[in-house]
């Protein structure tokens, strides 16, 4: 009961959350300078006072900024995120196209960077352990990884892989004019893949080993030791789960810096998720562009942030216990 | 008579040979996908109805206007079989082809060119309805493929304001008694050219397949064309270096990048096909407030600037220096016009014969976001100026802040380019007229230029039929919009196309590019 109570309070401030990331985007766009009705006017190639005016009226941007707040949050409580004049189609269906791009290039970035980095990070733990150069090696080339700007990466694989060996797709999520193929969109996620993961991998490679170091100096470590139980069941066992509650709320705030490294993969990689759709809105002044795609990240980052709440009183039950207490 | 020679005789054959195979190799080959890039991703695809440069490119393979232009601006026909001018100017007869079909099934007929013109443009083109109202007093169809336009006056740039690639003719069928603007063919048009839409994935491709019942027999060769939407320049030209697009465009790749990519084996590079557009550069001055509302000092300016080491250095040679306020080469420059060139000294000369304190205000230098090289010239255009005493600060900004504050007309400097597309008097004439100065976009009159003499020849232009008074009229208002300076003609355009050796026909009209590919075909592949 008591656990249904603390996930009901926490969706509740997560909504309030969403819904003050939604007042504060909405109010910093809109005061920042540039026209929607004007950029679209242009691209029309009208000089119309009138008409731009009109289209103002249209947009609603004629009214106050107080107005139009409180009108878009009441046309998003009944899931209405309104329409894009620019792309003459609705946010919803703008965002449903592009979000699963996104979806599967942060899933399988965060897949890979997570367990590769903590698989990783213990190797090191246990090479440290026993003072093998494996650890150097995974320290150092960790290192390594997070100095490389992830946009810097992509251009240097793309150089690579795909211009001078000629192995993988240098761009987009699937080769044109070709039936569906699981191989194909794999190969065309690679390089993006890799290149969002690169930095996450380098942190959670040395959270591990630090987290993994500092549980094998405790107490238990040693008793566990004494009870004559195998190493390698006290480390996966015993170390690793306590060892993993850094490293999952890492994982949870990571999601947030996904988001915005994703853009500067999806545009290197042109693949077309919602960082771009988001990035080319925002030269538009598409504001209901924007402010869904501002809506589905926050929603996103709040929701996994209370699933890793969920997951660290799994782990250490103590975190729920202090709460009552 | 001479002798029979076995040499000569196997000499003729293979000369024979050569010239069959040579034969052979012209002959066009069916079939392959064309793969360009449509960067940035266009909003619409109908170019009725947006005037964006990738709409353009992509709906020209779709929807097709009543002319186009040859290398020389030369009217050629397209939807227009003929068309035939009475000597007073006032009549426009098309004679349009015939067993033309939309991609829907009906037929293309003079309703839907009186359609288009009547009621359509004028709505949603309001220069070009502006135009129709006060010169055009009917425009009507006398037979299934026949149209007249009667004129109120003459109107010398008719045929350029209606064959135009920006305007091509519309489906009556599906846009009569509809939102123009919002109507769902704007995103999936329907026209009657050698390509059908076949589906647009937003942010990754746009996909045309070959219009098989095209009015041209044995037309387009190409099975398709898919446009792909490629955000980074670095990445476009990996995409192009790994043969993944043929072509790209002049600013798909980055200034510096075309002459590596130029160089590559089997690329060609070509300045052909913008004829009709011919860009130009210009640095766009707010004449209202002092110092720039003097022209010394507006010529000061212009002085002071080294156009060619604008054109070698930071435009990497993809321009030439501009020769006055209308491209050099069309009919509308007067090759007369005296130059303004590079010489500091004069510059500074004019400045004290102004006896304007230049350095009195900071002059903001607005930089939109246009690439790297429009960032060096900003930067450049700083430099060149403080000789003179102007203090100048460069703001930089995003494209949308740059768009609103240059149509609000809040700047000092900045700069700009526009494409000409034939007569002045269609796109030039915006950024001069007194009835243009509006706060609408950056392509208006944002300079405040207010001239009554130059207005006054603007509209002698539009009344005056083609010929030497006409050239004459051009060269008046020339010298006088390059006395007053109210835009300072940096450059013009050459832009360039690079294009794998295995795409032909590609650059054929004056607008090559946005035109509708029907001749263009590609080498089959190697076996």
């Amino acid at each position: 009961m008591n656990g249904v109570v603390y996930l009901g309070g926490r969706l509740v401030k997560a909504l309030l959350m969403v819904v003050a990331v939604l007042v504060l985007s909405f109010l910093l766009i809109h005061l920042a300078p540039g026209d929607p009705a004007l950029l679209l006017a242009g691209e029309a190639g009208v000089d119309d006072v009138q008409f731009i005016e009109q289209l103002r009226q249209t947009m609603g941007l004629d009214k106050p900024l107080l107005q139009q707040l409180l009108i878009y949050l009441g046309n998003v409580a009944h899931l209405d995120l309104g329409y894009s004049y620019r792309n003459q189609t609705s946010v919803w269906s703008l965002i449903a196209e592009r979000l699963p791009a996104t979806l599967a290039l942060m899933g399988s970035a965060f897949v890979l960077s997570s367990l590769l980095g903590v698989t990783l990070g213990v190797l090191a733990a246990r090479a440290r352990q026993r003072r093998h150069w494996l650890d150097g090696v995974i320290s150092h080339g960790a290192l390594l990884l997070y100095a490389m700007p992830p946009f810097w990466l992509a251009m240097l694989l793309i150089l690579l892989f795909s211009v001078s060996l000629d192995w993988l797709p240098a761009f987009g999520m699937e080769t044109v004019g070709q039936d569906f193929s699981l191989l194909d969109r794999v190969q065309h996620l690679l390089l993006p893949c890799l290149s969002l993961s690169v930095l996450f991998l380098a942190l959670y490679i040395h959270l591990t080993r630090a987290a993994v170091l500092g549980a094998l100096g405790q107490e238990y470590v040693r008793t566990a030791h004494a009870k004559g139980l195998h190493p390698r069941r006290i480390l996966y066992v015993h170390v690793l789960r306590n060892a993993l509650l850094p490293v999952v709320t890492f994982a949870g705030l990571q999601l947030g810096q996904l988001a915005s490294g994703a853009l500067l993969v999806e545009v290197v990689y042109a693949w077309p998720g919602i960082g771009r759709l988001m990035y080319d809105s925002l030269a538009q002044r598409d504001y209901g562009v924007l402010m869904g795609g501002f809506l589905v990240i926050s929603m996103l980052v709040v929701g996994f942030n209370v699933l890793t709440d969920v997951i660290c009183r799994y782990l250490d039950p103590r975190i729920g216990a202090g709460e009552q207490g | 008579m001479r002798p029979f020679s076995f040499r000569r005789a196997l000499s003729c054959v293979g000369l024979c040979s050569v010239l069959l195979a040579g034969q052979a190799q012209a002959q066009p080959q069916e079939g392959g996908v064309l793969n360009l890039v449509a960067q940035p991703e266009p909003p619409s695809l109908m170019h009725g109805v947006v005037s964006h440069v990738s709409t353009q490119y992509v709906s020209g393979k779709i929807l097709q206007g009543l002319l186009t232009f040859d290398t020389d601006l030369n009217p050629k026909p397209v939807l227009a079989k003929s068309w035939a001018i009475s000597p007073d100017g006032l009549t426009y007869t098309f004679q349009l082809q015939d067993n033309v079909h939309w991609h829907d099934g009906p037929a293309f007929t003079a309703d839907d060119v009186v359609f288009s013109f009547q009621t359509f443009y004028p709505e949603v083109d309001k220069r070009l309805g502006g135009i129709i109202t006060e010169y055009v007093d009917s425009i009507t169809a006398t037979g299934p493929l026949q149209v007249v336009f009667h004129l109120k006056k003459p109107f010398a740039p008719l045929l350029s304001a209606l064959g135009s690639g920006l305007r091509p003719v519309v489906p009556k069928h599906l846009y009569e008694n509809t939102d123009f603007r919002n109507n769902p063919y704007n995103l999936k048009p329907v026209g009657t050219g050698p390509f059908v839409f076949v589906e647009w994935k937003r942010g990754a491709y746009i996909k045309l397949a070959k219009n098989p019942n095209y009015w041209k027999k044995g037309l387009p060769h190409l099975d398709g064309i898919v446009f792909h939407v490629i955000p980074d320049g670095s990445s476009r030209a990996a995409a192009f270096e790994r043969n993944d697009v043929q072509v790209l465009r002049s600013g798909d790749a980055d200034y510096s990048d075309l002459k590596r990519l130029g160089a590559l084996p089997n690329v060609q590079s070509s300045e052909k096909g913008w004829e009709l557009y011919a860009g130009l550069a210009f640095l766009q001055i707010n004449t209202r407030k002092p110092p720039l509302n003097n022209p010394k000092v507006r010529q000061a300016i212009l002085y002071a600037l080294n156009r060619q080491f604008v054109v070698d250095n930071i435009f990497f040679g993809s321009g030439k220096v501009a020769q006055g306020e209308f491209v050099s080469g069309t009919p509308y420059h007067d090759p007369q016009l005296p130059q303004y060139a590079y010489d500091v000294k004069k510059a500074k000369a004019l400045i004290a014969e102004s006896g304007v304190d230049v350095g009195a205000v900071r002059i903001r230098l607005l930089n939109g976001e246009k690439g790297g090289a429009w960032e060096r010239l900003a930067e450049y255009t700083k430099q060149a100026l403080q000789p003179l005493g102007f203090k100048v600060q460069v703001v930089t900004s995003d494209a949308a802040t740059w768009f609103q504050r240059v149509s609000d007309w809040d700047f000092d400097l900045t700069y700009n380019f526009i494409f000409q597309i034939g007569d002045p008097y269609l796109t030039s004439a915006y950024l001069y007229r007194s009835d243009y100065i509006l706060k609408t976009s950056p392509f208006a009159n944002v300079s405040g230029y207010n001239s009554p003499e130059a207005d006054a020849l603007w509209t002698k232009i539009a009344d005056t039929p083609e010929g030497p008074a006409r050239t004459q009229l051009y060269s008046q208002l020339e010298n006088r919009l390059n006395t007053d300076l109210p835009i300072a003609p940096i450059f013009e355009m050459r832009n360039q196309t690079l294009f794998h050796t295995q795409v032909h026909n590609l650059l054929q009209t004056a607008t090559s590019l946005n035109e509708d590919y029907e001749s263009v075909y590609l080498d089959a592949p190697a076996p």
